[in-house]
């Protein structure tokens, strides 16, 4: 039997035969780790388009107050001190579910759990202060874009709150079971991308808009 | 017919966020040493956005280098998202993702920015040219 | 109590709607109660409503674009006679209805046929030609699938509780504001596609995953089946732009809601912002839509022409290079509302270059038939019909890329007779092909080759005889989307182009037809085994309709065209002789979790339309306790004993020898 019938037969009829060889399907935890992040990736391609309608409205103020007037940088540095250090105690939490230690797993997210609170009632005094002074959402195409884009990540980490709270309580009725692990793994990752994404509003909206 | 395969390849990908077996003191300095860098960063971050003492017009740019930086920092030090084989997908994927980003936010501002000065209205337009 | 809703929603004064509205519901209540009493409910719910098996949801998703096609192409005879009628006459339908036709018209033939056909085939086939069990993420999947049918409900809803967006298919602004469009038309339009859209991120997510990450032994990125490929493409585009549609349709809704200025005229906003942005995922959206359908055509090409598909690694890189230049183009879409000539040449030249890729598409198949043995079978007749009419589409679509072209031609016929005819001629007629083609798969009998054949002809010639017309008409100067005309040159044209669409109508009645009769008949047209077309790849491996388990042994793959090899082998070695050593298997158990999330959000999506804020709150706190009963069970697999998986290997594995020694071959 020729070569080429060979090939054929062995369905390479274009000898694309591959140096490396696949092994076969990926294991759970890979499949399901991969699969958020590219929800991840599909989240901050969403919060580009919010960031790119805040670029595009920053200077229609409509006579209003503009970001200068407005932004308070001690509050926006204690805030990303407090996000910073839930993603630091995240991480702590990750090491101890690693380990299987469920006393350090519920006193690291307990402790993310209390920065990340510290986080939104900060941001929400921002803004019920913003509104008070006639600075709402609804004053001007600017302030619209900026409640919009802090507004939304300040929603993922209110969801990544309620998250966080069922992870503890998994944890705390079913032990680290392979299938609450790979959550504890999502919800990491998820963390984490929303410290990620909130070095992109402090730069972007607070220290750039203060700053210009 | 043979069984074996040419060049079998038994490496195996990392999920993302895993990082490669290594002891609970390597971990934790790990996270120690990105928890600083961020904060070192961070703080940078926000002096030049309030001194004068760097020359004014370098202040966006610098800043928009220290948040990739940060962002830099996040990825390696709390995703563990490395260069090794073992993370090939998850660097390919991430790159889509930033290309897509820079396509969005580049294109809309490029593309606002030529609308914008087009449609201007006439009387914006004579106020320009006086 | 109950927000804005009140008795004047419902459309007493239109008889058009009230009748069709009060038919659909007698029709669905018969069904119910026929299903019901005949004792078929438990088997539905067992076996579809929970089911998280790729295949079932595959036929759900097709399913609903089918029966959406009905709806979507009602709309279209309503459209095609209101204008053959109304020359200098307001014809039978008012303005404010007929601008609900058009923009019901387009958003579900988008929305609810186009994608859920072509990610209906994807769920149905990709895992078994990769030669795994499922997707990567069953239970999401179903998820999915719900979601997209809430979407599907709502639309259909809006027909007889209030009304339905009167701004086209893509809300502009500001007519799609508060101000101009203050009823609850573009209401209902935002929250369906916000719902349905986080069903269709979500099948993307799955295929993406189960594309990369779950293949069986042996077969590289190099040996996937070219549907496969463009799966994944098709599917990172899904990943990459849907987001934006969501924020877009967020930031209006934030305006409509809440007051705040993204697109309003005062205040700062910015009306062509949302142009930007809805055309930065509407672009990559037909992309979603041509992909599949190309991979579809690979397939059927390579099987009807007994050959290797041609050039391979360049239909990859095509398909690659389709997926990411598709994100570079959108400006295309408005090349007339205000940018300079720099930002139009440049998107004008990236559209045209995007047309190359698929030229190489186009090549690679007509080699494929040349020297090949081509069988005319339905799948190869629809995919015929595709190359000759997409790249007349493909055309009249570069030319309207060129700038100064589409000053003149924008939002004229021209342009509604150019997209119909890449999206039927591309779309449509893929999955008129995957549909024909599969169907064995799925269900275990082929339809009935005569009346698929009749329906074949009748579409394609229908299809030129609606829409050729309507590229005159567009030359002409007739301006898309009108409810009347005086200009006598037009009207010639608008009667052929309704005779046309008479022609496809019978088309779809031929299809019905097929359906029906291959039903009656499916004993004789019974596939015996799983192998139809003599195919090529791994999903015909398996019996028809596959076990829940696809493969009882997971295959291991030597090369591209795995099946062919491993046909080829089998005959030499004859290894149908041995049997191999068969083990437990474990599935992912069925799952309510998707029915009853959909069903908490169609609640919370109907409350948000008509402002019912209690009922929003409990939808959601539903939808969040859903989720959470659903994280906290603790079996999410069975397991199907050696035995059993042994027995029904065997049985197909039969069937397999008897019709093999019956001609000839063993």
């Amino acid at each position: 039997m020729t070569d080429a019938t060979m090939a054929y037969a062995d369905g390479d009829p274009h000898h694309l035969r591959s140096a490396a060889a696949h092994v076969g399907p990926a294991s759970k935890r890979i499949v399901t780790g991969y699969g958020f992040w590219i929800f991840i990736l599909s989240d901050m391609v969403m919060f580009s388009a919010f960031f790119a309608t805040y670029a595009v409205l920053l200077g229609q103020t409509a006579g209003g107050p503009g970001g200068r007037e407005l932004f308070d940088l001690r509050n926006v540095a204690i805030e990303t001190g407090f996000l910073l250090a839930s993603s630091f105690t995240c991480g702590l939490a990750t090491i101890a579910a690693g380990v299987r230690s469920k006393t350090w797993f519920q006193i690291a997210m307990a402790v993310t759990c209390v920065f990340g609170l510290a986080f939104l009632t900060i941001e929400g005094r921002e803004f019920a202060s913003l509104v008070a002074r006639g600075a709402g959402p609804t004053r001007s195409a600017f302030l619209s874009a900026f409640f919009t884009l802090v507004g939304c990540h300040g929603m993922h980490v209110s969801a990544g709150e309620l998250w966080l709270l069922t992870m503890m309580a998994q944890v705390f009725a079913k032990g680290f079971r392979a299938d609450i692990q790979r959550r504890v793994l999502c919800f990491a990752l998820f963390w984490h991308a929303l410290d990620i994404i909130w070095v992109a509003v402090f730069s972007v909206v607070y220290l750039l808009g203060s700053a210009i | 017919m043979s069984d074996e395969v040419q060049g079998f390849d038994n490496r195996a990908d990392l999920a993302p966020g895993d990082e490669e077996e290594a002891s609970i003191g390597s971990r934790l300095l790990g996270y120690v040493v990105g928890l600083g860098l961020a904060v070192l960063l961070t703080a940078t971050s926000f002096f030049v956005a309030g001194t004068n003492l760097v020359w004014q017009p370098s202040i966006p740019v610098a800043i928009i280098v220290l948040a990739i930086a940060q962002m830099g920092v996040h990825l390696v030090f709390f995703l563990h998202i490395t260069t090794g084989a073992d993370n090939t997908n998850n660097i390919l994927a991430l790159a889509f993702g930033l290309l897509i980003v820079f396509l969005v936010i580049g294109g809309s501002l490029w593309i606002m920015a030529n609308l914008n000065h087009n449609m201007m209205p006439m009387d914006q337009l004579m106020r320009m040219q006086r | 109590m109950f927000g804005k809703l009140n008795w004047s929603a419902i459309p007493f004064d239109q008889p058009i709607p009230l009748v069709t509205g009060a038919v659909v519901l007698v029709a669905i209540l018969a069904v119910l109660v026929w299903v019901i009493a005949k004792g078929h409910l438990p088997y539905l719910w067992d076996e579809w409503i929970t089911s998280v098996d790729h295949k079932r949801i595959g036929v759900m998703y097709t399913l609903l674009a089918c029966v959406m096609l009905l709806r979507g192409f009602a709309d279209a005879i309503m459209m095609r006679s209101q204008q053959a009628i109304a020359y200098h006459s307001q014809g039978y339908l008012p303005p404010e209805h007929f601008n609900q036709i058009f923009s019901a018209h387009g958003t579900i033939m988008i929305f609810f046929v186009a994608m859920p056909f072509v990610i209906g085939l994807m769920n149905l086939v990709v895992p078994l030609q990769l030669g795994v069990r499922d997707v990567a993420f069953p239970t999401l999947n179903s998820v999915g699938f719900w979601l997209t049918a809430t979407g599907a409900l709502l639309v259909n809803i809006s027909l007889v509780v209030g009304e339905f967006a009167r701004t086209g298919w893509l809300p502009y602004p500001p007519l799609s504001e508060l101000t101009y469009s203050p009823g609850v038309g573009v209401d209902y339009y935002l929250w369906s596609l916000e719902i349905s859209g986080v069903g269709t991120l979500v099948a993307g997510i799955n295929l993406v995953t189960t594309v990369l990450k779950l293949r069986t032994r042996g077969m590289s990125y190099m040996r996937m089946p070219m549907f496969c490929w463009t799966t994944l493409a098709s599917n990172l585009l899904i990943v990459a732009a849907f987001p934006i549609l969501t924020a877009t349709l967020a930031l209006l809704i934030l305006d409509r809601y809440f007051g705040f200025h993204f697109f309003t005229n005062e205040a700062g906003g910015n009306v062509m912002m949302f142009m930007n942005l809805i055309w930065a995922w509407g672009h990559p959206e037909v992309y979603i839509l041509i992909l599949p359908a190309f991979g579809i055509f690979s397939e059927v090409v390579s099987t009807f022409s007994g050959k290797p598909l041609f050039g391979y690694r360049s239909m990859v890189l095509a398909t690659m290079a389709i997926c990411v230049i598709s994100f570079m183009v959108w400006l295309h879409h408005f090349f007339t509302m205000g940018a300079g000539p720099d930002v139009n040449a440049i998107f004008g030249i990236a559209s045209m270059i995007i047309a190359v890729p698929t030229g190489v598409k186009i090549y690679n198949w007509l080699f494929t038939m040349y020297g090949g043995r081509i069988r005319f079978a339905t799948p190869m007749l629809w995919s015929i019909g595709f190359m000759v009419t997409f790249i007349l589409g493909g055309l009249t679509g570069v030319l309207v890329a060129v700038p100064p072209a589409d000053f003149l031609l924008h939002n004229s016929l021209f342009l509604v007779a150019h997209f119909h005819n890449v999206i039927i001629g591309g779309v449509l007629f893929g999955a008129f092909a995957g549909y024909t083609y599969w169907f064995p798969k799925a269900f275990g009998f082929r339809l009935q080759e005569g009346l698929g054949k009749a329906a074949f002809w009748f579409w394609l010639i229908g299809f030129y005889v609606a829409f050729m017309p309507l590229y005159a008409v567009g030359f002409l100067g007739m301006t898309r989307r009108m409810q009347h005309y005086d200009v006598a040159d037009w009207r010639p044209w608008l009667l052929v182009a309704a005779g046309g669409a008479v022609l496809i109508l019978i088309g779809i009645i031929f299809q019905i037809a097929q359906l029906v009769v291959s039903i009656r008949h499916r004993d004789e047209l019974r596939d015996r085994t799983g192998d139809p077309w003599d195919g090529r790849s791994l999903e015909w491996a398996t019996a028809s309709p596959p076990p829940v388990f696809n493969f009882a042994i997971p295959p291991d793959v030597r090369g591209e065209d795995a099946y062919w090899g491993m046909k080829s082998r089998a005959q030499q070695q004859d290894l149908t002789k041995h049997e191999p050593d068969y083990e437990d298997i474990e599935m992912p158990r069925n799952s309510p979790t998707g029915f009853v999330c959909a069903f908490f959000a169609t609640v919370t999506g109907f409350a948000l339309i008509w402002h019912i804020w209690w009922m929003v709150a409990a939808g959601l706190v539903g939808a969040f306790a859903t989720f959470v009963v659903f994280a906290w069970r603790d079996h999410d697999e069975y397991v199907i004993p050696a035995e059993e998986v042994a027995r029904i290997d065997r049985a197909n594995l039969a069937e397999r020898r008897a019709l093999a020694g019956l001609a000839g071959r063993a």
